[in-house]
């Protein structure tokens, strides 16, 4: 904006405050019963979803599923999408973040167009849709992506119902028992030290992932103690996986 | 001021009438404190009520709609989080060994109201973060950042940042699970940072990891550090709003009739 821009807007502007109304009571009426809907909305919200309280902290349990409020599932979305490229999980994190902040900030001073009208300013109509649509698609995907502990793969079309039944508890047994936090399995489970266990049947046969969970590779721990219908559940589900 | 009428006395005690040619006017003459209001002490004392004019009396532009009221919004949802805020401060004990975690489960539990105003603390918590956003995106929308709007602008981005840090500082205060691994996720994202992660992290963590001055670190910074600047920056961005006035809508023209079938016709 130029001078003249400037002082024609400021000149418009006094003209049309001119021909307005009082803040109080005017406004202020408005703005009451604003106010009165949001009360009613917070008290709403208490009475009807409380304050629950999950279990007490913990420090020492590794397989519990970290997950946000809901206003951070964005920035949980972008890390869960990043974390199998580690060069780029710090950008995911901070620098996608940081460089939003930046140009937030820095909005009136790179767009200084006298425009005030958004459908005369179809850059920032189109950039703030899309920063909406964007916003909106990590939360509702961050919302309903599944714990970093369940897997999500679906079981091959030949089993019997009798074979499924053992399929789905070998696929529970997993998910207690933290593999997903070294191994990949599909969509979950994180890429490593462990190897990828998408396809583990295709090269290892159901007995030697039996004694490779009896007798792992360290830093692998043994799954010997596991009761023997649990490890079998196990054997049998992993030696699906083609 | 209205006179008291004398009392019945007798009329040996009642004061007599003056004499002709006695000074009438000598009482006239000394001037007597008048009686005045409590408003009228403090006005005279603080000098408030041009001030109170200014906020209270100025104009709001023509065309204002139920847009304009969610910055307000935000402000009551801010209030809401500061009384709470202040009833659940009563009974929280910010100690990692147990007794943070027992105290909400105290506050919960046992507390008149106890669950109730918790519930409203958390909740309020998401509300008020709804209703910053459509505020801001009301300002995007409505061109309203532009000049002479700037500084207002960058004042309510920081408030945005603010009422997130406030959200990410507040969950860890339950201590359960869920709230003790998102924070401990949530500072360990932060570490990844270039340059000032790693300060920032060990400042969050209070050390290298989590240890017990964490979540009275935490604590702090969401009861005091952050609610005093965010208390600051309202009042210089309301100082502002009211400086430089609220903005019309783009659509209207000064002098122009502002209903819809005035508009289609101009269009036309």
């Amino acid at each position: 904006m130029n001078q003249a821009q400037k002082e024609a807007y400021l000149r418009e502007y006094s003209i049309l405050k001119n021909e307005g109304k009082p803040f109080f009571p005017y406004a202020v009426a408005k703005d009451g019963a604003m106010a009165c809907i949001v009360m009613v909305v917070i008290i709403f919200l208490s009475l009807l979803f409380g304050a629950e309280l999950g279990p007490k902290a913990d420090p020492t349990t590794t397989t519990y599923v970290p997950r946000p409020d809901w206003y951070f599932f964005f920035l949980f979305e972008v890390l869960r999408v990043m974390r199998n490229v580690p060069k780029f999980t710090p950008m995911a994190t901070i620098g996608v973040p940081t460089i939003c902040m930046i140009l937030l900030f820095l909005l009136p001073f790179y767009d200084r167009s006298p425009e005030r009208r958004i459908e005369r300013r179809p850059i920032a109509l189109a950039a703030g849709i899309t920063t909406i649509a964007a916003m909106a698609y990590l939360t509702y995907s961050g919302a309903h992506t599944g714990s970093p502990n369940s897997v999500e793969i679906k079981p091959p079309a030949t089993l019997s119902a009798a074979q499924l039944q053992v399929w789905h508890a070998g696929a529970d047994v997993v998910g207690e028992s933290g593999c997903l936090a070294c191994h990949v399995i599909g969509e979950n489970g994180n890429n490593g030290p462990g190897p990828a266990l998408t396809n583990i049947a295709n090269t290892v046969p159901a007995a030697q992932i039996a004694s490779t969970l009896r007798n792992p590779t360290p830093p692998m721990p043994s799954f010997k103690d596991l009761p023997a219908d649990k490890f079998n559940d196990l054997v049998y589900f992993l030696s699906t996986l083609q | 001021m209205p006179r008291i009428p004398a009392p019945p006395l007798p009329k040996a005690l009642q004061p007599r009438p003056k004499r002709p040619g006695q000074d009438v006017e000598a009482g006239a003459a000394t001037p007597v404190e008048a009686g005045i209001t409590v408003v009228d002490w403090l006005d005279e004392r603080t000098a408030l009520s041009p001030g109170i004019r200014w906020l209270m009396w100025r104009k709001v532009p023509r065309g204002i709609n139920w847009a304009y009221t969610l910055g307000s919004a935000t402000l009551f949802a801010f209030l809401n989080q500061a009384v709470t805020g202040v009833f659940l401060a009563m009974y929280y004990r910010p100690d990692a060994a147990g007794g943070a975690y027992e105290s909400i489960r105290n506050i919960n539990d046992n507390v008149f109201l106890g669950q109730f105003v918790h519930g409203m603390h958390k909740w309020g918590a998401s509300v008020m973060i709804i209703l910053i956003f459509l505020h801001m995106g009301r300002v995007f929308f409505y061109g309203a950042y532009k000049y002479p709007r700037e500084l207002t602008w960058v004042i309510g981005v920081v408030l945005v940042i603010l009422t997130l840090a406030m959200g990410f500082t507040g969950y860890l205060l339950p201590f359960d699970q869920r709230a003790y691994w998102a924070s401990v996720v949530g500072i360990n994202i932060n570490a990844g940072g270039p340059f000032v992660g790693p300060f920032l992290s060990n400042f969050l963590f209070g050390g290298a990891d989590f240890n017990a001055t964490t979540l009275s670190r935490f604590y702090a910074i969401h009861m005091l550090v952050i609610p005093g600047a965010m208390a600051a920056l309202i009042g210089a961005h309301l100082y502002l709003v009211t400086k430089l006035g609220i903005t019309a809508p783009p659509w209207l023209k000064p002098g122009a009739d502002d209903t819809d079938h005035a508009l289609a016709e101009a269009e036309v």
